[in-house]
Protein backbone atom coordinates (compact mmCIF):
# COMPACT_ATOMS: atom_id res chain seq x y z
CA UNK A 1 0.00 0.00 0.00
CA UNK A 2 1.38 3.42 -0.90
CA UNK A 3 1.31 6.13 2.03
CA UNK A 4 -1.51 8.27 0.08
CA UNK A 5 -4.14 4.67 0.48
CA UNK A 6 -2.72 4.46 3.82
CA UNK A 7 -3.66 8.29 4.62
CA UNK A 8 -6.91 8.62 2.54
CA UNK A 9 -8.02 4.67 3.42
CA UNK A 10 -9.62 5.00 6.25
CA UNK A 11 -11.62 8.32 5.20
CA UNK A 12 -14.43 6.16 3.36
CA UNK A 13 -13.23 3.16 2.29
CA UNK A 14 -12.20 1.52 5.11
CA UNK A 15 -13.58 3.76 7.96
CA UNK A 16 -12.72 2.88 11.27
CA UNK A 17 -16.61 3.12 12.69
CA UNK A 18 -18.42 3.02 9.53
CA UNK A 19 -16.68 -0.33 8.40
CA UNK A 20 -14.25 -1.67 11.00
CA UNK A 21 -16.92 -0.54 13.35
CA UNK A 22 -15.16 0.85 16.56
CA UNK A 23 -14.99 3.44 18.79
CA UNK A 24 -18.32 3.71 18.77
CA UNK A 25 -18.38 4.35 22.36
CA UNK A 26 -17.13 7.55 22.40
CA UNK A 27 -18.82 8.30 19.54
CA UNK A 28 -22.04 8.58 21.57
CA UNK A 29 -20.69 10.47 24.67
CA UNK A 30 -18.96 13.59 23.23
CA UNK A 31 -21.44 14.35 20.04
CA UNK A 32 -23.81 16.61 21.96
CA UNK A 33 -21.60 19.92 21.20
CA UNK A 34 -19.25 20.05 17.99
CA UNK A 35 -16.29 22.02 19.56
CA UNK A 36 -15.98 19.31 22.25
CA UNK A 37 -16.16 16.56 19.61
CA UNK A 38 -13.55 18.58 17.48
CA UNK A 39 -11.24 18.38 20.95
CA UNK A 40 -11.81 14.82 21.19
CA UNK A 41 -11.25 14.41 17.43
CA UNK A 42 -7.84 16.26 17.51
CA UNK A 43 -6.87 14.38 21.15
CA UNK A 44 -7.47 10.73 19.21
CA UNK A 45 -5.82 11.72 16.12
CA UNK A 46 -3.08 12.71 18.11
CA UNK A 47 -2.72 9.90 20.51
CA UNK A 48 -2.95 6.71 17.51
CA UNK A 49 -0.65 8.61 15.61
CA UNK A 50 2.21 8.89 18.36
CA UNK A 51 1.14 6.04 19.21
CA UNK A 52 1.21 4.28 16.54
CA UNK A 53 4.81 5.41 15.62
CA UNK A 54 6.42 4.41 19.19
CA UNK A 55 4.73 1.06 18.96
CA UNK A 56 6.28 0.82 15.45
CA UNK A 57 9.89 2.40 16.47
CA UNK A 58 10.32 -0.91 18.98
CA UNK A 59 7.71 -3.62 17.50
CA UNK A 60 11.08 -5.63 16.53
CA UNK A 61 11.44 -5.74 20.48
CA UNK A 62 8.66 -6.02 22.15
CA UNK A 63 8.29 -10.10 23.03
CA UNK A 64 4.54 -11.27 22.10
CA UNK A 65 3.66 -12.79 25.19
CA UNK A 66 3.33 -9.50 26.42
CA UNK A 67 2.70 -6.75 23.24
CA UNK A 68 -1.01 -6.19 24.56
CA UNK A 69 -0.02 -4.49 27.61
CA UNK A 70 3.28 -3.02 26.22
CA UNK A 71 1.00 -1.23 23.96
CA UNK A 72 -1.78 -0.49 26.93
CA UNK A 73 0.91 1.21 28.99
CA UNK A 74 2.42 3.05 26.05
CA UNK A 75 -0.85 4.42 24.78
CA UNK A 76 -1.99 5.25 28.51
CA UNK A 77 1.15 7.33 29.13
CA UNK A 78 0.38 9.31 26.35
CA UNK A 79 -3.24 9.59 26.85
CA UNK A 80 -2.30 11.34 30.02
CA UNK A 81 -0.61 13.57 28.77
CA UNK A 82 -2.84 14.75 26.23
CA UNK A 83 -5.24 14.92 29.41
CA UNK A 84 -2.78 17.22 31.13
CA UNK A 85 -1.90 19.76 28.35
CA UNK A 86 -5.42 20.25 27.42
CA UNK A 87 -6.23 20.94 31.41
CA UNK A 88 -3.10 23.49 31.02
CA UNK A 89 -4.05 25.24 27.86
CA UNK A 90 -7.65 24.94 26.77
CA UNK A 91 -9.40 24.23 30.39
CA UNK A 92 -12.85 24.97 29.55
CA UNK A 93 -12.70 22.48 26.73
CA UNK A 94 -10.94 19.72 29.29
CA UNK A 95 -13.64 20.20 31.57
CA UNK A 96 -16.59 19.65 28.86
CA UNK A 97 -14.51 16.52 28.00
CA UNK A 98 -14.17 15.11 31.29
CA UNK A 99 -13.59 11.64 31.76
CA UNK A 100 -13.54 11.14 28.30
CA UNK A 101 -10.34 12.35 27.41
CA UNK A 102 -8.93 9.32 29.80
CA UNK A 103 -11.71 7.02 27.61
CA UNK A 104 -9.45 7.23 24.68
CA UNK A 105 -7.02 4.58 26.40
CA UNK A 106 -10.00 2.08 25.64
CA UNK A 107 -11.10 3.56 22.46
CA UNK A 108 -10.78 0.15 19.98
CA UNK A 109 -9.65 2.31 17.76
CA UNK A 110 -6.13 3.23 19.15
CA UNK A 111 -5.58 -0.42 20.40
CA UNK A 112 -6.90 -2.27 17.15
CA UNK A 113 -4.23 0.30 14.85
CA UNK A 114 -1.50 -0.13 16.86
CA UNK A 115 -2.15 -4.41 17.04
CA UNK A 116 -3.19 -4.66 13.62
CA UNK A 117 -0.99 -2.20 11.66
CA UNK A 118 2.00 -0.75 13.85
CA UNK A 119 3.21 -3.95 15.10
CA UNK A 120 4.04 -5.06 11.03
CA UNK A 121 4.73 -1.93 9.53
CA UNK A 122 7.49 0.94 9.77
CA UNK A 123 7.81 3.61 12.08
CA UNK A 124 6.64 6.71 9.05
CA UNK A 125 3.60 4.54 7.94
CA UNK A 126 2.15 3.80 11.47
CA UNK A 127 2.33 7.17 12.29
CA UNK A 128 0.65 7.95 8.67
CA UNK A 129 -1.93 5.24 9.53
CA UNK A 130 -2.43 6.50 13.00
CA UNK A 131 -3.83 10.16 11.57
CA UNK A 132 -5.46 8.08 8.36
CA UNK A 133 -7.99 6.54 11.31
CA UNK A 134 -7.70 9.40 13.05
CA UNK A 135 -8.89 11.77 10.21
CA UNK A 136 -11.71 8.79 9.26
CA UNK A 137 -12.99 8.55 13.12
CA UNK A 138 -13.32 12.59 13.32
CA UNK A 139 -15.11 12.60 9.84
CA UNK A 140 -18.00 10.90 11.39
CA UNK A 141 -17.75 11.73 14.77
CA UNK A 142 -18.16 15.21 13.33
CA UNK A 143 -20.99 14.38 11.15
CA UNK A 144 -23.15 13.15 13.77
CA UNK A 145 -21.84 16.29 15.93
CA UNK A 146 -23.28 18.71 13.66
CA UNK A 147 -26.42 16.39 13.01
CA UNK A 148 -26.66 15.95 16.98
CA UNK A 149 -25.98 20.25 17.96
CA UNK A 150 -28.19 21.67 14.76
CA UNK A 151 -31.66 19.98 15.61
CA UNK A 152 -30.47 19.16 19.58
CA UNK A 153 -29.30 22.52 20.35
CA UNK A 154 -30.20 24.74 17.10
CA UNK A 155 -26.58 25.98 17.05
CA UNK A 156 -23.18 25.19 15.54
CA UNK A 157 -19.91 25.35 17.62
CA UNK A 158 -22.00 27.02 19.73
CA UNK A 159 -23.14 29.93 17.67
CA UNK A 160 -27.38 30.14 17.28
CA UNK A 161 -28.60 29.15 13.88
CA UNK A 162 -31.83 28.52 14.91
CA UNK A 163 -33.21 30.41 18.29
CA UNK A 164 -34.97 28.33 20.36
CA UNK A 165 -38.03 29.00 22.07
CA UNK A 166 -35.92 29.22 25.25
CA UNK A 167 -33.87 32.13 24.34
CA UNK A 168 -37.25 33.79 22.79
CA UNK A 169 -36.99 32.11 19.46
CA UNK A 170 -39.43 29.70 17.09
CA UNK A 171 -37.11 26.51 17.07
CA UNK A 172 -38.28 23.80 19.87
CA UNK A 173 -35.05 21.38 19.84
CA UNK A 174 -35.22 17.94 19.91
CA UNK A 175 -34.59 15.95 23.43
CA UNK A 176 -33.84 13.11 21.76
CA UNK A 177 -30.69 14.08 20.01
CA UNK A 178 -28.98 14.88 22.85
CA UNK A 179 -29.42 11.40 24.34
CA UNK A 180 -26.80 8.88 23.41
CA UNK A 181 -29.13 6.89 21.43
CA UNK A 182 -30.00 9.50 18.93
CA UNK A 183 -26.17 9.20 17.81
CA UNK A 184 -26.99 5.16 17.31
CA UNK A 185 -29.75 6.43 14.97
CA UNK A 186 -27.18 8.78 13.35
CA UNK A 187 -24.71 6.14 12.58
CA UNK A 188 -26.58 3.64 11.43
CA UNK A 189 -27.96 5.96 9.16
CA UNK A 190 -24.51 6.94 7.91
CA UNK A 191 -23.26 3.39 7.70
CA UNK A 192 -26.22 3.09 5.39
CA UNK A 193 -25.58 5.70 3.70
CA UNK A 194 -21.79 4.66 3.23
CA UNK A 195 -22.74 0.84 1.73
CA UNK A 196 -25.17 2.26 -0.84
CA UNK A 197 -22.11 4.56 -2.08
CA UNK A 198 -19.35 1.79 -1.48
CA UNK A 199 -21.22 -1.85 -2.35
CA UNK A 200 -18.09 -3.39 -1.89
CA UNK A 201 -18.66 -2.49 2.22
CA UNK A 202 -21.54 -5.07 2.19
CA UNK A 203 -20.70 -7.84 3.82
CA UNK A 204 -22.72 -11.56 2.28
CA UNK A 205 -25.62 -12.12 4.74
CA UNK A 206 -24.41 -14.95 7.61
CA UNK A 207 -27.48 -17.18 7.07
CA UNK A 208 -29.57 -17.25 4.68
CA UNK A 209 -33.01 -19.09 4.66
CA UNK A 210 -33.69 -22.12 2.41
CA UNK A 211 -36.49 -22.99 0.79
CA UNK A 212 -39.14 -24.92 1.55
CA UNK A 213 -37.92 -28.36 0.51
CA UNK A 214 -40.11 -30.61 2.72
CA UNK A 215 -43.08 -28.56 1.80
CA UNK A 216 -42.47 -28.69 -2.19
CA UNK A 217 -42.29 -32.51 -2.20
CA UNK A 218 -46.12 -32.85 -1.13
CA UNK B 1 32.49 -15.63 15.00
CA UNK B 2 28.54 -14.86 14.69
CA UNK B 3 26.47 -13.39 16.74
CA UNK B 4 23.80 -15.16 19.16
CA UNK B 5 20.60 -14.86 17.36
CA UNK B 6 18.17 -11.90 18.69
CA UNK B 7 15.03 -13.68 20.36
CA UNK B 8 12.53 -11.47 21.62
CA UNK B 9 10.34 -14.15 22.96
CA UNK B 10 13.32 -14.82 25.86
CA UNK B 11 12.55 -14.33 29.41
CA UNK B 12 15.61 -11.96 29.70
CA UNK B 13 14.13 -9.78 26.68
CA UNK B 14 10.42 -10.14 28.30
CA UNK B 15 11.88 -8.60 31.31
CA UNK B 16 14.25 -5.65 29.95
CA UNK B 17 11.51 -4.53 27.60
CA UNK B 18 8.74 -4.39 30.17
CA UNK B 19 11.59 -2.51 32.26
CA UNK B 20 12.41 0.03 30.13
CA UNK B 21 9.03 0.58 28.79
CA UNK B 22 7.88 0.88 32.70
CA UNK B 23 10.77 3.37 33.07
CA UNK B 24 10.31 5.62 29.93
CA UNK B 25 6.41 6.23 30.02
CA UNK B 26 6.77 6.72 34.28
CA UNK B 27 9.44 9.63 33.43
CA UNK B 28 7.06 10.87 30.68
CA UNK B 29 3.80 10.74 32.70
CA UNK B 30 5.26 12.40 35.68
CA UNK B 31 7.14 15.27 34.11
CA UNK B 32 4.08 16.53 32.26
CA UNK B 33 1.91 16.08 35.03
CA UNK B 34 4.60 18.26 36.93
CA UNK B 35 5.41 20.76 34.66
CA UNK B 36 1.85 21.48 33.78
CA UNK B 37 0.40 21.57 37.13
CA UNK B 38 1.44 25.46 37.88
CA UNK B 39 -0.72 26.11 34.52
CA UNK B 40 -3.53 23.53 35.42
CA UNK B 41 -3.79 24.92 39.32
CA UNK B 42 -3.95 28.71 38.05
CA UNK B 43 -6.43 27.77 35.14
CA UNK B 44 -8.68 25.91 38.08
CA UNK B 45 -8.31 28.92 40.45
CA UNK B 46 -9.09 31.69 37.75
CA UNK B 47 -11.85 29.18 36.44
CA UNK B 48 -13.44 29.72 39.99
CA UNK B 49 -12.89 33.27 40.44
CA UNK B 50 -14.62 33.71 37.08
CA UNK B 51 -17.43 32.01 38.52
CA UNK B 52 -17.54 34.01 41.75
CA UNK B 53 -17.42 37.45 39.29
CA UNK B 54 -20.21 35.76 37.17
CA UNK B 55 -22.51 35.34 40.25
CA UNK B 56 -22.68 38.36 41.30
CA UNK B 57 -22.90 40.15 37.99
CA UNK B 58 -19.36 41.73 37.66
CA UNK B 59 -18.12 39.60 34.57
CA UNK B 60 -20.67 38.15 31.63
CA UNK B 61 -18.95 35.47 29.54
CA UNK B 62 -22.04 35.82 26.95
CA UNK B 63 -21.18 39.89 26.37
CA UNK B 64 -17.58 39.48 25.62
CA UNK B 65 -16.53 41.93 27.03
CA UNK B 66 -13.03 41.06 28.36
CA UNK B 67 -12.84 41.76 31.91
CA UNK B 68 -9.19 41.84 34.20
CA UNK B 69 -10.58 38.96 36.05
CA UNK B 70 -7.49 38.97 38.53
CA UNK B 71 -7.53 42.89 39.35
CA UNK B 72 -12.00 42.39 39.76
CA UNK B 73 -11.78 39.60 41.82
CA UNK B 74 -9.45 41.50 44.16
CA UNK B 75 -12.38 44.16 45.12
CA UNK B 76 -13.68 40.86 46.62
CA UNK B 77 -13.04 40.78 50.72
CA UNK B 78 -12.86 37.14 51.57
CA UNK B 79 -14.27 35.89 55.06
CA UNK B 80 -14.29 32.26 57.02
CA UNK B 81 -17.26 31.69 58.49
CA UNK B 82 -17.60 28.52 61.00
CA UNK B 83 -20.73 26.65 59.99
CA UNK B 84 -20.68 24.85 63.56
CA UNK B 85 -20.68 27.62 65.38
CA UNK B 86 -22.96 29.73 62.89
CA UNK B 87 -20.38 32.78 63.34
CA UNK B 88 -18.10 34.79 60.98
CA UNK B 89 -14.88 33.94 62.19
CA UNK B 90 -12.36 37.35 62.94
CA UNK B 91 -8.98 37.20 60.48
CA UNK B 92 -7.32 36.38 63.49
CA UNK B 93 -9.28 33.34 64.52
CA UNK B 94 -8.77 31.75 60.75
CA UNK B 95 -4.99 32.25 61.16
CA UNK B 96 -5.27 30.52 64.14
CA UNK B 97 -6.83 27.70 62.64
CA UNK B 98 -4.39 27.62 59.98
CA UNK B 99 -7.13 28.43 57.21
CA UNK B 100 -5.72 30.67 54.08
CA UNK B 101 -9.02 32.08 53.15
CA UNK B 102 -7.39 32.61 49.23
CA UNK B 103 -6.37 28.88 49.25
CA UNK B 104 -9.10 27.10 51.49
CA UNK B 105 -9.85 24.29 50.03
CA UNK B 106 -13.89 23.24 51.19
CA UNK B 107 -13.79 20.07 49.45
CA UNK B 108 -10.69 18.74 50.78
CA UNK B 109 -11.53 19.33 54.60
CA UNK B 110 -15.19 18.29 54.00
CA UNK B 111 -13.48 14.88 53.59
CA UNK B 112 -11.60 15.41 57.10
CA UNK B 113 -13.60 13.98 60.07
CA UNK B 114 -11.76 16.60 62.28
CA UNK B 115 -12.89 19.77 60.62
CA UNK B 116 -16.61 18.01 59.19
CA UNK B 117 -19.43 16.15 59.87
CA UNK B 118 -21.26 13.59 58.14
CA UNK B 119 -25.24 14.64 57.61
CA UNK B 120 -27.97 12.88 59.17
CA UNK B 121 -30.22 11.68 56.29
CA UNK B 122 -32.69 14.08 57.40
CA UNK B 123 -30.73 17.20 57.08
CA UNK B 124 -28.95 16.18 54.57
CA UNK B 125 -30.93 17.50 51.94
CA UNK B 126 -28.51 18.00 49.20
CA UNK B 127 -27.34 14.87 49.17
CA UNK B 128 -23.34 15.69 50.10
CA UNK B 129 -22.85 13.29 53.03
CA UNK B 130 -20.82 15.41 54.65
CA UNK B 131 -20.21 19.09 55.49
CA UNK B 132 -17.29 20.97 56.26
CA UNK B 133 -17.00 22.87 59.23
CA UNK B 134 -15.45 25.85 57.96
CA UNK B 135 -16.93 27.71 54.48
CA UNK B 136 -15.45 31.15 53.03
CA UNK B 137 -17.92 33.60 51.61
CA UNK B 138 -17.18 36.87 49.13
CA UNK B 139 -18.11 40.22 49.65
CA UNK B 140 -18.05 43.05 47.67
CA UNK B 141 -18.30 46.53 50.19
CA UNK B 142 -18.97 49.82 49.07
CA UNK B 143 -17.83 52.13 51.75
CA UNK B 144 -19.38 50.50 54.33
CA UNK B 145 -22.17 48.77 53.50
CA UNK B 146 -21.94 45.40 51.74
CA UNK B 147 -23.07 45.42 48.18
CA UNK B 148 -22.80 41.70 47.33
CA UNK B 149 -22.22 38.48 49.24
CA UNK B 150 -21.56 35.19 47.24
CA UNK B 151 -21.75 32.14 48.67
CA UNK B 152 -20.06 28.83 47.85
CA UNK B 153 -22.97 25.63 47.19
CA UNK B 154 -22.99 22.22 46.04
CA UNK B 155 -25.10 19.32 45.80
CA UNK B 156 -26.05 16.47 44.18
CA UNK B 157 -28.05 16.24 40.35
CA UNK B 158 -28.60 13.85 38.54
CA UNK B 159 -25.41 12.51 37.56
CA UNK B 160 -22.37 14.38 39.79
CA UNK B 161 -22.23 16.76 42.04
CA UNK B 162 -22.66 20.49 41.16
CA UNK B 163 -20.16 23.04 42.61
CA UNK B 164 -21.72 26.50 42.14
CA UNK B 165 -21.86 29.83 43.81
CA UNK B 166 -24.90 31.96 44.89
CA UNK B 167 -24.80 35.90 45.21
CA UNK B 168 -27.11 37.66 47.25
CA UNK B 169 -27.68 41.97 47.20
CA UNK B 170 -26.53 43.25 50.56
CA UNK B 171 -30.93 42.65 51.90
CA UNK B 172 -29.17 38.96 51.94
CA UNK B 173 -32.47 38.16 50.29
CA UNK B 174 -32.34 38.85 46.95
CA UNK B 175 -30.51 36.79 44.62
CA UNK B 176 -28.33 38.48 41.87
CA UNK B 177 -26.65 35.48 40.62
CA UNK B 178 -26.26 31.93 40.07
CA UNK B 179 -23.40 30.01 38.51
CA UNK B 180 -22.02 26.49 38.11
CA UNK B 181 -18.64 25.49 38.05
CA UNK B 182 -18.22 21.92 37.85
CA UNK B 183 -20.93 19.83 37.27
CA UNK B 184 -21.54 16.30 34.93
CA UNK B 185 -25.15 16.40 34.31
CA UNK B 186 -26.60 15.56 30.50
CA UNK B 187 -25.28 18.10 27.88
CA UNK B 188 -28.49 19.86 26.44
CA UNK B 189 -30.96 18.95 29.47
CA UNK B 190 -29.38 18.79 33.19
CA UNK B 191 -26.61 21.13 31.35
CA UNK B 192 -28.52 23.69 30.90
CA UNK B 193 -28.02 24.92 34.13
CA UNK B 194 -25.10 27.19 32.44
CA UNK B 195 -27.59 28.57 30.03
CA UNK B 196 -27.37 32.31 30.39
CA UNK B 197 -31.16 32.85 30.11
CA UNK B 198 -31.96 30.15 32.84
CA UNK B 199 -29.01 31.59 34.79
CA UNK B 200 -30.70 35.19 34.20
CA UNK B 201 -33.95 34.66 35.34
CA UNK B 202 -32.22 34.02 38.97
CA UNK B 203 -31.40 37.72 39.52
CA UNK B 204 -33.70 39.18 41.44
CA UNK B 205 -35.96 36.49 43.42
CA UNK B 206 -35.90 36.14 46.72
CA UNK B 207 -34.70 33.37 49.03
CA UNK B 208 -36.77 33.86 52.41
CA UNK B 209 -40.10 34.65 53.39
CA UNK B 210 -41.51 34.24 56.84
CA UNK B 211 -41.20 30.43 56.91
CA UNK B 212 -37.44 30.33 55.92
CA UNK B 213 -36.12 29.39 52.65
CA UNK B 214 -38.90 29.80 49.79
CA UNK B 215 -37.33 29.76 46.75
CA UNK B 216 -38.39 27.06 44.88
CA UNK B 217 -37.04 25.66 41.15
CA UNK B 218 -40.90 24.35 39.79
CA UNK B 219 -41.70 22.27 37.48
CA UNK B 220 -43.18 24.25 34.16
CA UNK B 221 -42.89 27.77 33.83
CA UNK B 222 -43.09 30.16 36.68
CA UNK B 223 -46.45 32.77 35.75
CA UNK B 224 -45.43 35.85 36.68
CA UNK B 225 -49.12 36.37 37.80
CA UNK B 226 -48.68 34.22 40.70
CA UNK B 227 -48.23 35.29 44.22
CA UNK B 228 -44.97 33.17 44.51
CA UNK B 229 -43.61 34.58 41.29
CA UNK B 230 -40.49 36.07 43.15
CA UNK B 231 -40.34 32.68 45.06
CA UNK B 232 -40.29 30.87 42.17
CA UNK B 233 -37.74 29.12 38.98
CA UNK B 234 -38.38 27.73 36.15
CA UNK B 235 -37.57 24.27 35.71
CA UNK B 236 -35.13 22.89 33.80
CA UNK B 237 -37.58 21.13 30.57
CA UNK B 238 -36.62 17.28 30.07
CA UNK B 239 -34.09 17.55 33.56
CA UNK B 240 -36.15 17.14 36.50
CA UNK B 241 -33.86 15.26 38.87
CA UNK B 242 -31.16 18.12 38.22
CA UNK B 243 -33.60 20.74 38.57
CA UNK B 244 -34.56 18.81 42.09
CA UNK B 245 -30.73 19.11 42.79
CA UNK B 246 -30.72 22.80 41.96
CA UNK B 247 -33.78 23.64 44.63
CA UNK B 248 -32.44 20.82 46.79
CA UNK B 249 -28.73 23.02 47.35
CA UNK B 250 -30.57 26.41 47.59
CA UNK B 251 -32.78 25.09 50.46
CA UNK B 252 -29.53 23.39 52.32
CA UNK B 253 -27.52 25.82 51.74
CA UNK B 254 -29.33 28.83 52.48
CA UNK B 255 -30.96 27.13 55.22
CA UNK B 256 -30.57 26.82 59.18
CA UNK B 257 -27.70 24.28 59.32
CA UNK B 258 -25.54 25.81 56.58
CA UNK B 259 -25.41 30.25 55.58
CA UNK B 260 -28.83 30.92 56.90
CA UNK B 261 -27.71 32.38 60.38
CA UNK B 262 -24.68 33.57 58.89
CA UNK B 263 -26.80 35.72 57.03
CA UNK B 264 -28.94 37.01 59.69
CA UNK B 265 -25.97 37.69 61.01
CA UNK B 266 -24.50 39.91 58.57
CA UNK B 267 -28.32 41.50 57.96
CA UNK B 268 -27.50 42.89 61.27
Amino acid sequence: MSTKEVLLNPLFVNNPIGLQILGICSALAVTTKMSVALVMCIALTLVTAFSNLFISMIRNQIPSSIRIIVQMTIIASLVIVVDQILGAVAYDISKQLSVFVGLIITNCIVMGRAEAFAMQNPPGLSFVDGIGNGLGYSIVLMLVATIREFFGSGSLFGIEIMPLITNGGWYSPMGLMLLPPSAFFIIGLLIWALRAWKTEQIEAPEYEIGGHTALSKV
Amino acid sequence: MSEPKYNKDSMKNVLVVSLLVCLVCSIVVSSAAVFLKPQRMANKDLDRNKNILEAAGLYDKASGVSVDIAAEFEKFEIRVVDLQDKRVLSDIEAIDLGIDARTYDQRKAAKDPAVSKVLETSEDIASISRRARYSVVYLLREDDDIKKIVIPVHGYGLWSTMYGFIALDGDMNTVSGITFYEHGETAGLGGEVDNPAWKAQWSGKTIYNDDGVALKVIKGFASADSPQFNYQIDGLSGATLTSRGVQNLVSYWMGDDAFGPILDDFRG
